[in-house]
């Protein structure tokens, strides 16, 4: 994972709360199977509207996106950070985070710092009245300044240190390896193994057809 | 100390312990895959050049993308098809086993661990999907995961993980005529609400529990997640060893007496204390329906729809107001009637035999109301071998009901199996979400046997208004065992 020390880029002011995963990426995406190349997908509810902040010429090479309270909110998916960041986003700044969320973020180095709701609109105030003014989000010092506002962020402490370290959990996890070599070592003899296999006996499924009448395998399908 | 069942559960995988705000790392016994949430896992360690480090502890199987009919044929969707293909060369190449469609052991993934008996208590069990707190019903831990976490998973075999708090939910006394455990939880979640138990793990427990066999313990973990919960669980006892004892993978001999005597001793201790607690009386649980867009949003089957007006709360009521206008209700008609469009019954919170055995008894000697389409898929090829070995699928089929091959299908509509716009149905599945079963569909989520009387009359029911009383057969028609 790259380090995150301090990231300067045009901030891009989303005056909506409860912007849940599905309005972030749609589940059709999910049918997916890369990693990349989910920009398309992002908000794409709204991205067919002019009016949309993404939409308008100074915001559209934003890189921190300021939020509403509850960003985030609804499934799971990851695709909603993938989706975020493969359109160019390093940061997102809310008053509140969906919990999930915030967890997926830190694991993706995206960073999501909290801000007071009153900071939040006074940056906002600052990116409607002059587009394309640059936010910086200084991780080291747990700030971030815009024009001449500076106003702290929050952000977990175990977070913040892995992400300035560039440290992504499974490197982090490795450098344990001999303890989870010696847990595993120790490890009831009862506890299941999926390999080798046991199952019971290999019996044929048939498939079910159309009108509920079923055809046996094997039977030519009627032509049409 | 005194300790909760999770509490134990947890401290017996704790590879190293974190201080100073540094999660736990957390071993994990058991890890399901399947094709949604795994591609993107896989390609990180390909790039990162890592193994799987226990091929040997994990479990893949084709279910959220497989379609219910002509399984034997190229699967039509062609983002599907590709989605399923990856999974089948990631197995490979990774030397995972995997269950593909045509397998009898292929299904939701939450059926084939309890079913070759890899689903054991006091493991730790985490799949890329949220419904995986259904292992919990063996006195597992067993959460969701996030794709960055099927990674670590798979590459590690352990979690950094900071603690849950513990909820006991005790529901005392028994069952009504006609009531079962998918009442019990939808009864659950919409007193504490869906954001009731975020951050805890919820531990079922009391008579009503105890009594339950395991098939409908599963329906109940299974949605903790529509409570908030990521976790619930249930102490192992005699009903657990009884489901295990003799499956493919259960231990034997030695193996099998001293997980037995560690098994007995996966319990809350007396002295233990919850972070919270809730009861509930089983005897004031009615067969229940949602009326809304989310799992809470539910009321008995005797009810009205509610009226908007009359709750006191903005947020409920502007969320009321938006889910009568998406479901079409009019407040204040009786719930019964009600009609819909079609019956599914199936999924991992209610598509396994003893679902379909009551469905079966249900359906025995009556037709289908001709208004209704009803689809009835089984959680896993096994399931179906089984039912069709009973002779349920001559009951489904001459009820003129739809029998399918096995998989999540409508539940979440991912596959051909979706409900159009403004059409109704009554669902044995977990979410009524907008949209859910399909774009524009409407979605009531109701038990096995609502499903079954609704089928029926074509209006949302209870087989107290079939009259039934007991099966055909004279046996019960919910499924308990004796305490």
């Amino acid at each position: 994972m790259e380090k995150f020390t301090q990231h300067t880029g045009v901030g891009v002011p989303l005056r909506r709360s409860n912007v849940d995963t599905d309005q972030i990426i749609p589940a059709v995406y999910l049918k997916r199977v890369t990693r990349t190349g989910f920009e398309d997908g992002l908000f794409s509810a709204w991205r067919n509207d002019p009016a949309f902040v993404l939409n308008q010429a100074p915001y559209a090479t934003g890189s921190v996106l300021v939020a509403g309270p509850d960003f985030g909110t609804g499934s799971s998916r990851e695709h909603a950070v993938w989706a975020l960041k493969d359109y160019g986003f390093k940061a997102v700044l809310s008053s509140r985070f969906a919990d999930i969320f915030r967890g997926n973020s830190g694991k993706q180095g995206l960073l999501a710092a909290q801000l007071a709701q009153e900071d939040i609109e006074l940056i906002w105030k600052i990116l409607e009245t002059t587009p394309g003014t640059e936010v910086t989000v200084d991780l080291v010092n747990k700030q971030v300044r815009c024009a001449d506002v500076t106003v702290p962020l929050q952000v977990d402490d175990y977070t913040r240190w892995r992400l300035m370290e560039g440290l992504d959990d499974i490197g982090l996890t490795l450098q344990h390896e001999g303890d989870i070599a010696e847990f595993e070592e120790h490890r009831a003899s009862w506890r299941p193994r999926t390999l080798p296999a046991k199952h019971l006996p290999k019996v044929e499924v048939k498939a079910a057809r159309a009108a509920g009448v079923p055809v046996e395998i094997g039977r030519p399908l009627p032509q049409n | 100390m005194a300790r909760t069942l999770a509490e134990k559960v947890w401290d017996a995988h704790v590879v190293r312990r974190g201080t100073d705000g540094v999660p736990d790392l957390l071993y994990i016994d058991l890890h399901l895959v399947h094709e949604v949430t795994s591609p993107q896992a896989f390609d990180g360690l390909r790039l990162a050049g890592r193994r799987v480090r226990r091929p040997d502890l994990t479990l893949a199987t084709e279910d959220h993308n497989t379609p219910t009919l002509d399984i034997d044929l190229p699967i039509a969707d062609p983002t599907s098809r590709t989605q399923i293909e990856t999974l089948r060369r990631n197995a490979e190449e990774f030397g995972i086993r995997l269950h593909s469609l045509g397998d009898a052991d292929q299904g939701i993934v939450h059926q084939v661990g309890p079913q070759l008996g890899l689903t054991m208590p006091g493991l730790t069990v985490v799949c890329g999907d949220s419904h995986t707190s259904t292992h919990g019903a063996f006195g597992a831990l067993a959460f969701g995961i996030g794709t960055s976490e099927v990674e670590h998973v798979l590459a590690t075999q352990t979690l950094p993980l900071q603690p849950f708090k513990t909820m006991a939910i005790t529901v005392d006394g028994t069952l009504p005529h006609g009531a079962t455990a998918k009442d019990i939880i939808l009864a659950i979640i919409a007193k504490i609400g869906t954001g009731g138990g975020q951050g805890y793990v919820l531990e079922y427990r009391g008579e009503a529990i105890r009594s339950l066999s395991m098939e409908a313990r599963m329906t109940i973990c299974n949605m903790s997640i529509e409570a908030g919960a990521r976790a619930g669980m249930i102490a192992p006892d005699e009903t657990t060893f009884a489901y295990l004892k003799g499956r493919p993978h259960a231990p034997e001999g030695a193996d099998w007496d001293a997980a037995v005597e560690y098994w007995q001793t996966l319990r809350t201790d007396d002295d233990a204390v919850f972070d919270a607690e809730v009861v509930l009386d089983a005897a004031d649980i009615e067969p229940f329906v949602t009326w809304g867009t989310n799992p809470g949003q539910g009321l008995p089957l005797s009810g009205r729809v509610p009226n908007p007006a009359e709750i006191g709360d903005d947020n409920q009521r502007v969320a009321a107001e938006r889910a009568l206008e998406y479901m079409g209700l009019t407040p204040g008609t009786p719930l019964r009637d009600i009609a819909v469009d079609t019956v599914f019954i199936g999924s991992c919170t209610n598509g396994r035999i003893e679902d379909l055995r009551q469905v079966a008894k249900v359906f025995q000697g009556r037709r289908k109301a001709d208004s209704v389409r009803v689809l009835v898929v089984p959680s896993s090829a096994r399931v179906r071998l089984q039912a069709e070995a009973e002779g349920l699928d001559r009951i489904f089929t001459d009820f003129g009901a739809e029998w399918r091959n096995a998989g999540c299908s409508m539940c979440l509509g991912m596959n051909p199996d979706q409900l159009a716009p403004g059409e109704r149905a009554a669902s044995t599945s977990n979410r009524n979400f907008e949209g859910r079963q399909g774009k524009g569909g409407r979605t009531h989520l109701v038990s096995p046997l609502v499903a079954a009387a609704t089928a029926v009359r074509g209006t949302l029911s209870s087989v107290g208004d079939l009259g039934i009383e007991d099966a055909p057969d004279g046996s019960p028609l919910t499924t308990t065992v004796s305490a």
